[in-house]
């Protein structure tokens, strides 16, 4: 509004000039962002394609809060008194289930969406702190087997890469369904990361615009599952842990009809997990938030007698020790990280900021894993950009961050007054938010109401 | 050599005692009565035997194969030789949906019907039908050769990359993509050579068949190809 419609006064009230102006306001509905976005369409007519989760803000762990020991509850000493963060997945039908120091797994990234010794830095890390690393789509590369000590091989929809050999040397297997940033979608990688070797492994012409499958070739339905679930026992002579990973969207039917399939571990992800190069109208507007999810599968886990019996690993925004606290008290029995190992092992570090520069991002924000061009030299299969990280240091750094999410965990599991991390129960929750009293199904701070239960 | 009747023993201690076999092992004939239409039979398997199965067979028989031969002298379910990779497989009657999925390198000779999806994503099997094939075969075919002496339903070749389809009979229409090309003389010697292999040499001649294959432009994302996204 300009000063020119008020109405005129007698005299000046101040030496304001008659046509001073408001600040300029954007719009709400059309901020900056969403005018970007037309206009980028507009001159392109292909949908923006990019990596990592949804960015929007969304209900999460940070709504919720531990209440700590008190007079009726008992804490622990730190340091002293032991609390327990081992897990064991797959016992259900597997003959030889995985043992994890940890109960934070490494994510399902392939190699062609990161670089081999990205990949390597991600065995590395992980071993060293005694937790698993996934493959992903793209098949299993002798770098990562050779530094993982424990492999999680994906079985994808589009199946690059998949061989019986493979399969055999894998500690587990795990079916993947669909991910927390595309349920519904298959995977991209665009040409620039088709390199020579990725298209080998792929079958697949070098350069091209590579689009996976979104549904499994031989089988539909959860009937059919159950079979393919037999005939990867049998080949693998029942020793692998099965897993069956979905994206969060349906999550009690999803984990109900996963341990009906015949699933040792159901993998659960929630819409702020990371993917490789997806559209960014999928990444941000399909799918649950995990917070949202957890609950409903733990749900059914404990309608079918199968909680602890099929283990459940939730992923999608995993950052803390308060984080993994907070899965684990809500009934999972492990999570997965993706983009936070990803930044342990140096992706987006404000020290590349003129580079990212040059990209027209800022550290922190860098998104366009798809291009192929990041200065970490992690998301990329250029030679010379996958030079500048070394797997040892990158290694080194995800297992330091790996320890302290599980320092962090244990921390908050001792003033809970628990000698395991498992023994975190929602009972042990509050919520700041309404929303995320419904979603956690724990009551809101202060009050002993948690929306959509009996008795409100 | 063995003889195995699946009505008196498990599924599972068969499929152990043929992953057991080393690959000189003396055992290289296998007969299998009484398969009732069982699934996941005779999968994973890795070393240069034959099994030859009596009757009808149910989901993924011989899936991820490497090197073994392997019979069905009935039809056979889903998947029939999912992700193959070596050695060959061989139906007497009609396979269903999704025969030779994502196989990766042997072959799969069908002499009856293929239903649908035959061949989808194969990377690099060949796989030879005697008879006719279902819609939506060969989608997203990465690799390896399709020979159909009969017809082919509708949506052959969806999204196609590399791998090349021969049919002699009536196409009911291609999919996105999915073009008919010249036959070269490479595509020719590859054809015959597959024809070979399935001892079928006496009965079709290479010249009987249209080739199909990628027209590449769904290889690069683009405003212009925005209807078949």
């Amino acid at each position: 509004m300009t000063a020119s419609l008020k109405p005129m006064p007698a005299a000046p009230l101040s030496d304001m000039p008659a046509t001073a102006q408001t600040t300029p306001r954007f719009s709400a509905t059309f901020d900056p962002h969403t005018i970007s976005e037309i206009q980028r369409a507009a001159a392109t007519g292909i949908y923006d394609i990019r990596g990592g989760g949804a960015k929007r803000k969304l209900p999460h762990f940070d709504d919720l809060l531990f209440l700590g020991a008190s007079i009726s509850r008992y804490p622990l000493e730190g340091y002293r008194e032991k609390c327990g963060t081992d897990v064991v997945l797959g016992a259900r039908f597997a003959k030889k289930p995985i043992h994890l120091k940890i109960p934070i797994t490494i994510a399902g990234m392939s190699f062609g969406a990161l670089s081999g010794p990205a990949k390597e830095a991600l065995g590395r890390g992980a071993t060293i702190v005694g937790t698993s690393t996934t493959t992903g789509d793209g098949g299993m590369t002798p770098e990562e087997r050779g530094h993982s000590q424990t492999l999680i091989y994906q079985y994808l929809p589009s199946r690059y890469g998949m061989n019986p050999d493979d399969l055999r040397k894998a500690d587990a297997i795990e079916i993947v369904i669909g991910q927390g940033a595309k349920p519904g979608g298959g995977g991209m990688l665009l040409g620039q990361k088709i390199s020579p070797r990725v298209a080998r492994m792929r079958n697949l012409p070098e350069g091209i615009d590579q689009r996976s499958a979104c549904r499994h070739p031989d089988w539909t339905g959860p009937d059919d599952l159950e079979i393919k679930i037999e005939e990867l026992r049998e080949i693998t002579d029942w020793e692998k842990p099965i897993y069956v990973k979905v994206g969060a969207s349906r999550p009690y039917y999803d984990t109900a009809l996963a341990v009906k399939s015949g699933a040792d571990v159901v993998v659960l992800d929630g819409m702020q997990g990371g993917t490789a190069a997806t559209q960014e109208v999928f990444i941000e507007n399909v799918g649950l938030p995990i917070l949202a999810a957890i609950r409903p599968a733990v749900q059914a886990l404990q309608d079918l007698g199968m909680h602890r019996k099929v283990q459940l690993i939730v992923s999608g925004g995993i950052r803390t020790g308060a984080d993994v606290a907070k899965a684990l008290a809500l009934g999972a029995d492990a999570v997965a990280i993706g983009t936070a190992a990803l930044i342990a092992l140096g992706d987006n570090d404000p020290r590349l900021e003129a580079e990212y520069a040059k990209l027209g991002t800022t550290a922190g924000a860098y998104d366009d894993w798809h291009e192929g061009r990041d200065p970490a030299g992690i998301t990329t299969q250029d030679p010379e950009l996958a030079a500048r990280l070394d797997p040892l240091k990158a290694g080194r750094r995800l297992a330091n961050y790996l320890s302290v999410l599980a320092l962090e965990t244990q921390t908050i599991a001792r003033a809970c007054g628990k000698s395991h991390v498992h023994n975190l129960e929602p009972e042990d929750l509050v919520a700041l938010t309404v929303e995320a009293a419904a979603m956690a199904r724990v009551p809101l701070a202060g009050t002993n109401w948690i929306p959509g239960s009996a008795g409100f | 050599m063995p003889v195995v009747d699946l009505a008196m023993v498990p599924l599972r201690s068969l499929n152990a005692d043929l992953h057991k076999l080393p690959q000189n092992t003396n055992e290289t004939h296998w007969t299998i009565r009484n398969p009732g239409g069982k699934h996941a039979l005779a999968v994973g398997l890795d070393a240069p035997v034959t099994v030859e199965i009596e009757g009808h067979v149910g989901y993924y028989c011989g899936g991820m194969n490497k090197e073994a031969t392997i019979v069905v002298t009935g039809n056979a379910g889903v998947g029939v030789g999912e992700n193959m990779m070596s050695g060959e497989i061989r139906i007497k009657g009609d396979a269903s949906q999704a025969a030779g999925a994502t196989g990766r390198g042997g072959l799969l000779v069908i002499e009856g019907d293929a239903s649908a999806r035959c061949g989808i994503s194969m990377k690099g099997i060949d796989i030879v039908v005697k008879g006719s094939i279902g819609p939506m075969s060969a989608f997203m075919a990465q690799e390896g050769n399709l020979v159909v002496l009969g017809d082919a339903g509708e949506a052959l070749g969806d999204s196609i990359y590399e791998a090349r389809l021969f049919v002699r009979g009536a196409v009911r229409s291609l999919g996105a993509d999915c073009v008919e090309k010249p036959m070269e003389a490479a595509d020719r010697a590859a054809l015959a050579g597959v024809i070979a292999r399935a001892g079928l040499s006496d009965d079709v001649s290479p010249d009987e068949f249209k080739l199909y294959g990628s027209a590449r432009t769904l290889y690069h994302f683009h405003v212009d190809n925005a209807s078949a996204y």
